[in-house]
């Protein structure tokens, strides 16, 4: 029997981020302004992840991933300047419209119907509903930069964590409190169905809560889901989007920048092979290319998955954690479609200066219940829901000279890939060009080149198990201290010397950098320890 | 890799009876049964008092194919192995056995049992307990094959002072210098017997492996072979007298198999089982491992001791008391011992009771024609084995 070693003693200055991904960035600049010395390792030959602006045809732009940003974590833009480092909104607070086909188009914005066939009572409800989940949101919003409570561990940062939550909940007042507790584990449909009469309000809100989930309004946890999506004030307000300038890679080019102008290093193309072990803790990566780099800290920015089980390697866990990793949910539906159009399209009955908000495919609830019924089956939607933006309206660099991007978050794909992939891509594409022909006839005639990434395409390129929004669904069982996975909810992973950074851990999937941050400070409590 | 099951039309069977059922069946004059996992086995054969002393005067032979046996091999096997159990498996060589715990994450015991290095890179893992699921799942990102093979592996205990003689009686030559957790192959009726120096008793014994279709053939070279050196059946009432008396912990009896415990303060972990010797912690991984640190930082909740308790009432599930009368453990094994001709019991107790010479009572009860009386009997903490003869370990053993 040998001496016994306290968990995470330093050894080692240095940290390797594996993943320049807004929350590897996001982590790297705040140790780097710690004084660590940081190295930063991405696969991709740009920085970003899933967050990132890349040319997708011969002079068209677009968000490749993340096209829409308002859960971005305020102190993180405070404490790394974002703004002094380039990053600008071309728009905030973007209305709704949710497209009918008919023309008779519901505008709302801020819980406030700006125009559209609602009745009295729906937008009555509409103010009254959104105001009190934007209410939740914040309870929700408050917990984003706290390391989530561990259960039963008796340390006392734990019980003040958790009863900040209970406090925060309580704070709410006796009624808000009863329906948080009410509706937070149950599926949206139920709530829309007691709030409103309008199918088309009530789709295009359904829709808000499953976006980048593997469940359909009907599915418990869909309020959850619609309550995080909600929780940040980056769009402008909570539950507002905002079309960053120059999308999405401007927010993480300003990411990049801040670290590395604290002084972290960034080196793209350099994909890690494997995390290496010196004993019974982690001693740096192996690159594919061979090269080995040593570092006492190790932080991981891929999913937990990817991180856990291959990078490391069941063998070097225990059996029960390896097999909680394992059963994380990571069957990822949403698919990305890109647009090079010639000109500005039309919709049916749609005012041409709204073709620059959100605009919404969900006619009804159930419609996005249907569309959601074939992804349990493995695949695709006949008639799948959108969240369309067009970024070119607003920015000039996104396309050339009077013609137009359509960027478009597709659900629900089908997730497999392997033999046959182009075939159903080219299936899938036809479907939702028939959806959107619905809306605008004249659309096809104007496409000039296409890119439809499905959930395996976009496992491939952004290197995120099953090409999940999330790097695993964000479920009540997997949520604050159970996220990733319980046992390992505090970003320190089972392993001394290995932290997980990225959208697996509390609080989840988004442009956000609050797990980014977190992990960071994960990482310097336990150096301080040593 | 992929676990296997053979015999997959298991269910159409109520109930196994082993390849020795013809000869079991037969000496079973008491016709006493149980079910030891789906085998039908012999409580006792002919008087379990006899049979015991067989076990430490002469030669006793129990029907072991019950007993879950796994056939562990693949590039992986030892490195799986090595992060399935506690202790360091490299350091059980070819041709040597090793006793060994796994745990769960919790560090707290799910199952003992035996590993066997039959040839290098292919173990046999005997276990008490049925832990094909535990393993597979544990075996995920090793490259090993796993096969449940208790069906095809026919073995016999073979256990006392005349078991060495009998044995090269029968012809296995050389047997004499297996030394104790030893493995030979001997050539046997157009066959292989494997021949392990091992055993429950705590005694100078043998386990014999044996593909099915020469099952008969073992048992009946071993009686003849041993009928001048008082070989007798015997059933579980005898082995579980002198499993005591080695101070063998028994899953299910003396803890409860961490995977079947609802409440978590019911497990235990190798330390408060006194197996602290079986846990090395200079393996990077093994399940369990962290937690076994922390608690060998914080503190143990228990601990197991072997108890002399004075009188002749059997201190069966007993509470123990400190002197203040508080409860400080309960009794998990409990018997008299022919050997050490005491009153003996196994117990766990909470920290920090249970060291030498402290004064520990057992609450005691027992009926006289049906009505109940109790006792408190004196409890002494005994260090090392209750009984511990030197045949156990001399090699070559001596002949008898
Ligand atoms: C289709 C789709 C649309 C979305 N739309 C939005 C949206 O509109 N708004 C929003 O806020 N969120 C959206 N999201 C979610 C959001 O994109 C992600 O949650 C977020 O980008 C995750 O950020 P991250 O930094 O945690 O991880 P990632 O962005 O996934 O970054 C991880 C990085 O690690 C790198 N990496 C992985 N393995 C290795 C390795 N072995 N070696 C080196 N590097 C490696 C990857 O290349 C990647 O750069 C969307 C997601 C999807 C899938």
């Amino acid at each position: 029997m040998t001496d016994v070693q306290p968990a995470n003693k330093r050894r080692d200055d240095k940290v390797v981020i594996i993943g320049a991904g807004h929350n590897g960035l996001v982590c790297a600049a705040y140790l780097a302004r710690a004084g660590r010395e940081v190295v930063v390792l991405e696969a991709a030959a740009q920085p970003g992840g899933a967050a990132v602006t890349r040319e997708f045809a011969p002079g068209f732009r677009v968000s490749a991933c993340a096209h829409l940003l308002y859960l971005l974590d305020a102190q993180v833009s405070r404490d790394l300047a974002l703004e002094s480092h380039g990053l600008k909104m071309a728009r905030s607070n973007l209305r709704t419209v949710a497209l009918a086909a008919d023309g008779g188009h519901i505008v709302h914005a801020g819980g406030k119907v700006e125009s559209g066939p609602v009745s009295p009572a729906d937008r009555a409800a509409l103010a009254d509903y959104h105001a009190r989940l934007q209410r939740f949101a914040r309870v929700m919003g408050k917990q984003h930069n706290r390391r989530p409570p561990r259960i039963g561990g008796g340390d006392r940062s734990d019980l003040l964590g958790a009863a900040l939550l209970g406090l925060d909940i309580r704070l709410l007042g006796r009624d808000d409190m009863r329906e948080f507790l009410r509706i937070a584990g149950i599926n949206v449909y139920d709530v829309l169905e007691e709030t409103f009469e309008s199918p088309l309000l009530k789709g295009t809100l359904a829709l808000d809560a499953v976006l980048g989930t593997n469940l359909g309004p009907r599915s418990n946890n869909s309020v959850l889901t619609l309550l995080h999506r909600m929780s940040g004030t980056a769009g402008g307000d909570y539950g507002a989007v905002a079309l960053p300038a120059g999308g999405m890679g401007t927010v993480t080019a300003a990411l990049a920048a801040a670290a590395q102008k604290s002084g972290a290093t960034l080196r793209c193309s350099s994909p890690v092979a494997r995390i290496t072990l010196e004993g019974d803790r982690v001693s740096g990566v192996q690159l594919e290319s061979g090269e080995t780099i040593a570092a006492g800290t190790v932080v991981s920015n891929a999913d937990p998955a990817r991180t856990l089980l291959q990078l490391l390697g069941a063998r070097h866990l225990e059996t029960g954690f390896a097999e909680r990793v394992r059963h994380i949910r990571s069957r990822g539906t949403a698919a990305k479609l890109h647009l090079a159009l010639d000109g500005l399209p039309e919709f049916t009955g749609l005012d041409g200066a709204l073709l620059g908000e959100r605009l919404v495919i969900a006619p009804d609830p159930v419609y996005v219940e249907h569309a959601f019924d074939h992804s349990k089956y493995g695949t695709a939607s006949p008639e799948p829901v959108l969240e369309i933006v067009m970024p070119s309206v607003h920015d000039r660099s996104f396309s050339p000279q009077g013609k137009h991007v359509l960027s478009a978050i597709v659900q629900y794909a089908p997730h497999d890939a392997g033999a046959g992939a182009d075939a159903r891509r080219g299936e899938f594409l036809e479907r939702i060009l028939g959806v959107l022909g619905k809306y605008s006839p004249g659309l096809r005639r104007q496409i000039v080149a296409t890119e439809l990434l499905l959930p395996a395409d976009i496992e491939r390129e952004f290197r995120i198990t099953g090409g999940h929004w999330h790097h695993g669904e964000l479920a009540l069982d997997r949520f604050l201290m159970l996220r990733p996975v319980p046992g390992a909810a505090q970003y320190a992973m089972p392993l001394d010397g290995l932290y997980l950074c990225g959208a697996g851990c509390h609080p989840g999937g988004g442009v956000m950098g609050s797990a980014g941050g977190n992990a960071a400070r994960a990482v310097l409590a336990a150096g301080s320890t040593a | 890799m992929k676990p296997e099951m053979n015999h997959k039309l298991h269910f159409r069977t109520a109930v196994y009876q082993t390849p020795f059922h013809p000869r079991t069946s037969a000496l079973n004059v008491l016709n006493e049964w149980h079910r030891w996992k789906d085998y039908t086995t012999a409580d006792a054969y002919f008087d379990e008092t006899l049979e015991y002393a067989a076990i430490r005067n002469a030669c006793a032979v129990f029907d072991l194919t019950p007993m879950t046996k796994h056939r562990i091999t693949g590039p992986d096997a030892l490195a799986f192995l090595n992060r399935l159990v506690t202790r360091d498996v490299a350091k059980i060589k070819p041709g040597r056995v090793g006793y060994c715990v796994w745990c769960d994450d919790n560090g707290q015991v799910i199952d003992d049992g035996t590993i066997f290095h039959l040839r290098p890179g292919d173990y046999r893992l005997c276990s008490q307990e049925r832990q094909l699921d535990w393993l597979a799942r544990s075996a995920r990102g090793f490259d090993v094959s796993i096969v449940e093979d208790t069906h095809d592996v026919a073995a016999l205990a073979f256990q006392g002072p005349t078991t060495c003689a009998v044995l090269k009686k029968m012809g296995l030559a050389g047997v004499e210098k297996l030394t104790p957790f030893g493995i030979g192959f001997f050539p046997f009726a157009g066959g292989e017997l494997m021949v392990s120096r091992t055993g429950f008793t705590g005694d100078l014994g043998y386990e014999l492996w044996i593909e099915p279709g020469r099952a008969l053939a073992l048992w009946d070279a071993l009686f003849a072979a041993g009928a001048d050196h008082g070989i007798r059946p015997m059933g579980t009432h005898a082995l579980e007298v002198s499993r005591i008396e080695a101070g063998f912990v028994q899953a299910g009896v003396d803890f409860l198999p961490a995977d079947a415990a609802v409440r978590i303060d019911r497990t235990r972990s190798p330390f408060e089982l006194d197996l602290g010797r079986l846990v090395d912690f200079t393996k990077p991984v093994f399940t369990g491992r962290r937690a076994l640190l922390e608690e060998q930082r914080r503190g143990s909740r228990y601990r197991l001791v072997k108890l002399d308790v004075e009188g002749n009432k059997l201190a069966r599930s007993s509470y123990i008391y400190d002197r203040a009368r508080n409860v400080v453990g309960t009794v998990t094994s409990a018997v008299w011992s022919p050997a050490a001709k005491t009153n003996i019991a196994l117990a766990s107790l909470k920290m920090p009771w249970g060291r030498p010479g402290d004064e520990l009572w057992a609450e005691i009860y027992y009926q006289r024609e049906l009505q109940w009386a109790k006792v408190m009997a004196r409890c002494r903490v005994i260090e090392g084995a209750f009984f511990d003869p030197p045949r156990r370990r001399a090699t070559p053993p001596a002949d008898f």
